[in-house]
């Protein structure tokens, strides 16, 4: 299976992501922000990182860069496309998922493991995954996860919602929401389910000396579902 | 401008070095002239008053490919890598200005790190405020926090280790060491010695604007009620430009471009074209024009002063400009040819075709003022005769709830999760240990690093302190696993023109030499901030050390969370107790006097060595050096770490049981065997001669000493994780 990681300006997960996609079996390229044309790919990845520093909303350069038109014609046919941290920012700020990011409710960065509930296993990121809650790790200042309450009747109506933060029994409250994401909303999909955008980092995960291996759950499923 | 007394003193010269620039010059220098110099001549860059002392550093051993003088030092550490690394203060700024202040001090180490070819791979810091009743502490703290964070997050370099102590002394004055390890290939690191005559001189990086003018001059005096006025001396920082500036770099490097290389750090392109062009015993000449600004209508004397971040000097082989050029390009950064090597051997400015400077490179560098201040030495204090019926009345469990609870012991969580720690994938070892540690990447080796200090001590007795200092860290990488290799050192001091300082740092100096000697254990970097005083109340001595070692196999570190129930606990090491500025002393008996702990490097030494051994036979399954809070406080962490319990039983001690629990002996260890493994380990410490104590074993959520004292877990972590949470709420 062939995927993409793009690099912007300020990604600093590319790499990470580039290790994790490799070790779990896709055969992996880099791609340019500057660059036109996609290689052909079954997924594309976003990374994590500070594209143009984060000085603008967290992702609206980068939506606009030259190889986002033919990530959004990708997704729109169909194709797989994943935004992980950052990433998830700009799949926002392009308009491939709805909501917004907010700054983190206690406004600090969080760097820590959480928890995550997958509900909805209609679709190609988590069909046949045999668990239910998954240990996953978040670094970011801006994933407090935002959307009206149109927007929230119509992602909800849709099963839109990816990953939901909760604790290590599944159970999604106030106390354990590490951003004050609407819901707990950790992740999101468009309407297809062909677009997830989600906070947390499975690349961070995939060994037992890191911080967890829940990720590698995650990449393996992932590749048999894309077989 | 013409150029008098009066200015130079302004500029922070003593009348003698104004008189000293003149006759090396045989003429009065003009402004711009005059401002290099003072930036050359000032104490951060000139180590006027530390040279004499630094040459006596034990700076040599077989692992060090570079030691101090370069941009940072680089160990080998096998198979043709090298670690490069460094540590460096940004006090004075971060007082003024705390998020930016130390957002631009990680800024400027990482820096310092990719200039010689290394990708960085962790930061690391040690951070000391006033008391925590102090009214400004909370922001400070708040600001650098959030400034470290700031910078290291966004460059995607995990922060895996720091130290954070509060105490009065830093009331007026805060302290912000940072430090940056990185990887690079034994055969790919880059110097800053220029080469070859008429060699294009690439400036490279951000625009330079007004910002930091004078930073380095602001960082060599003391601070005054208008220390406020001084903010424009804060260099402000772009973590995004400097990623893109790391790239860029180690792109260009992975050619055959680059002859010499230097990040415009401290004094800008002043310090960065005259270092290479003395280490290369070359001239330079700059057409000032060319250079990049971000404001118009900027002087030569603004341009060649300003403090702007992320920018570099590259000195790159004859006809490579076209190639260099591309990848900057490609990373959106500035790129422009502002000058050439000469051998005139001096350096000769040029501003709208005319000369605005012309100065012998050696003038500024081997000339500079170099003093033998005077210094007092420190003696021994007389140990207090504390009275022993005080300890009677003292119940562990409340002595421990208050020493867990205290400001310098409570866990730190609520700063380094603000700190991304986990990106790069390769951290195995996280904040909260006793070293933080990395793999290097696709290898089975890692990396540990630690960072501390002990300010109380080295007050107490400069000379032991020093010694303390360099063990202590050396302890924290053995309890990880780690062979010590090399250490960096951040020499944070009052005024040196006052001789109580000035002795402290001498003393301190020969304590971290003496210890770092005898333990194999070499300086290779590091920097010295004197005058951290406010209206002439000076800090603590505080040298910070970052030690760095290796884990040739990273499956076999050590973390210190206690792992089985029914494991054997031992404490490695003598227990005399030594309460004089133990935490029981200065907080529970609010006793500040005495010596500190003695150092013995025999013992040091020995047990360290040993417990390395027993790791390498896979014998222990955790272990934790012994500080701050003694024993008891070591016992406490490895059980919230772990979330089990421990039996104490009666150990056959001859002391007061305060005393053996709360005593802060140097040179000890805990650690958690199987009791399978007993008899041999036993075998082992002993044919060693190293003293041990059996402690207990791990039991089930509870802390019982003795059957009259019991504590849970959660009652240990509920006083040792809320108190910074709820002290910055």
């Amino acid at each position: 299976m062939k995927s993409s990681v793009i690099t912007f300006p300020g990604s600093n997960c590319d790499r990470d992501m580039d290790v994790a996609l490799t070790k779990f079996g896709f055969k992996n390229k880099m791609v340019w922000h500057n660059d036109q044309e996609l290689p052909k790919s079954d997924l594309i990845v976003l990374p994590g990182g500070f594209s143009y520093g984060d000085y603008l909303r967290c992702g609206s350069m980068a939506s606009k860069s030259k190889i986002m038109n033919s990530v959004i014609n990708f997704a729109k046919s169909g194709g797989l496309v994943m935004g992980i941290c950052n990433g998830f920012q700009i799949l926002v700020e392009a308009g491939l998922v709805p909501g917004v990011l907010l700054r983190n409710k206690y406004l600090q960065f969080i760097c820590k493991n959480v928890h995550v509930k997958v509900d909805n296993k209609e679709n190609t990121f988590f069909k046949n995954l045999d668990k239910k809650v998954l240990e996953f790790h978040i670094a970011h200042n801006e994933g407090n996860y935002f959307c009206t309450n149109d927007q929230l009747k119509e992602i909800e109506d849709n099963n839109q919602i990816a990953i939901y933060y909760c604790d290590q029994n599944g159970d999604t409250n106030d106390q354990i929401n590490p951003n004050g994401s609407i819901k707990n909303i950790a992740g999101i999909f468009n309407k297809e389910k062909n677009v997830l955008g989600m906070m947390p980092h499975p690349e961070r995960m995939i060994d037992e000396s890191l911080s967890g291996e829940d990720g590698s759950i995650f990449f393996k499923n992932l590749l048999n579902n894309i077989k | 401008m013409l150029v008098n007394e009066k200015i130079a003193i302004e500029h922070g010269l003593k009348s003698d070095e104004y008189k000293k620039i003149c006759k090396l010059l045989k003429r009065t220098p003009n402004i711009t002239e005059l401002g290099i110099f003072s930036a050359m001549w000032n104490e951060h860059c000139s180590y006027k008053s530390s040279r004499i002392h630094l040459k006596k550093l034990h700076t040599k051993g077989k692992k060090v490919i570079q030691g101090p003088g370069e941009n940072a030092g680089v160990i080998d550490i096998e198979d043709g890598d090298a670690i490069v690394f460094k540590i460096e203060s940004h006090n004075h700024p971060s007082f003024i200005e705390p998020y930016q202040g130390a957002a631009t001090g990680v800024g400027g180490i990482m820096r310092d790190v990719f200039t010689m070819g290394a990708r960085p791979i962790a930061n690391l810091n040690s951070i000391h405020f006033g008391s925590t009743q102090n009214k400004k502490t909370k922001n400070l703290l708040r600001g650098v926090v959030h400034g470290i964070g700031g910078y290291g997050n966004c460059m995607g370099v995990p922060t895996i280790a720091g130290q954070t102590s509060f105490d009065r002394s830093y009331n007026g004055n805060i302290l912000v060491n940072a430090m940056t390890l990185g990887l690079v290939k034994k055969d790919k690191i880059f110097y800053s010695k220029a080469a070859g005559l008429n060699k294009p001189v690439i400036y490279v990086g951000s625009k330079t604007g007004r910002d930091g003018i004078h930073g380095a001059s602001m960082a060599s005096a003391s601070f005054d009620e208008k220390i406020e006025e001084k903010k424009p001396t804060v260099q402000v920082g772009d973590p995004f430009t400097e990623k893109l500036l790391l790239e860029a770099c180690l792109e260009l490097m992975s050619g055959d471009s680059i002859i010499a290389i230097q990040d415009m750090g401290a004094a800008g392109l002043t310090s960065s074209s005259i270092e290479m062009a003395s280490k290369g015993n070359l001239g330079i000449e700059i057409n000032l024009n060319k250079v990049p600004c971000r404001e118009t209508k900027m002087t030569p004397y603004e341009i060649m002063l300003s403090e702007s971040q992320e920018r570099m000097l590259i000195v790159l082989e004859s006809g490579k400009e076209e190639i260099a050029k591309k990848i900057f390009d490609k990373w959106n950064l500035d790129f422009a040819v502002i000058g050439k090597t000469t051998n005139t051997k001096n350096i000769e400015l040029f501003f709208d075709n005319k000369q605005v400077a012309n100065i012998p490179v050696n003038t500024l560098v081997e000339n500079s003022p170099m003093y033998d201040r005077k210094w007092k030495k420190s003696k021994l204090p007389k140990k207090n005769k504390i009275n022993k019926t005080i300890f009677k009345s003292l119940k562990i469990k409340d002595t421990l709830k208050k020493i867990l609870s205290s400001p310098n012991v409570c866990s730190k969580e609520w700063i380094w999760q603000q700190y991304d720690h986990t990106v790069m994938g390769d951290t195995i070892q996280k904040p909260g240990g006793d070293s933080g540690v990395v793999r290097v990447h696709k290898t089975d080796k890692a990396i540990a690093a630690t960072v501390d200090s002990s300010a109380t001590y080295c007050w107490a007795h400069p000379l032991t302190g020093g010694k303390q200092v360099v063990c202590e860290t050396w302890r924290n990488l053995i309890s990880v696993g780690a062979k010590p290799i090399a250490v960096t050192n951040c020499l944070n001091f009052g005024s040196p023109e006052k001789e109580g300082n000035m002795g402290e740092f001498v003393e301190c100096v020969q304590g971290i030499s003496e210890a770092c000697k005898y333990l194999d254990y070499p300086v290779v970097s590091g920097n010295v901030s004197f005058y951290n005083e406010t209206k002439d109340i000076g800090i603590k001595p505080t040298p910070t050390i970052g030690g760095v070692g290796l884990i040739k196999d990273y499956k076999k570190m050590i973390t210190m969370d206690f792992k089985e129930i029914d494991n054997i606990v031992l404490v490695i090491g003598k227990t005399e107790g030594h309460i004089d500025q133990s935490l029981l002393s200065r907080i529970i008996l609010n006793e500040n006097n005495g010596p500190p702990p003695e150092v013995n490097l025999f013992n040091e030494k020995n047990n360290g060595l040993t417990l390395l051994t027993l790791i390498e036979k896979n014998f222990i399954k955790s272990a934790h050096d012994i500080s701050l809070g003694g024993i008891i406080t070591a016992i406490s962490k490895m059980c919230i770490k772990g979330n089990k319990g421990i039996q104490i039983k009666k150990p056959k001690f001859l002391i007061n049981e305060i005393e053996y629990f709360f005593s802060e002996d140097q040179g000890r260890y805990l650690i958690e065997i199987n009791p399978k493994d007993f008899k041999e380990v036993i075998k082992i410490l002993d044919k060693n001669s190293v003293h041990y104590d059996e402690m207990g074993k791990i039991i089930d959520k509870e802390m019982i000493i003795d059957q009259k004292t019991k504590l849970t877990i959660d009652e240990l972590k509920s006083y040792n994780i809320n108190w910074l949470k709820s002290y910055m709420v």
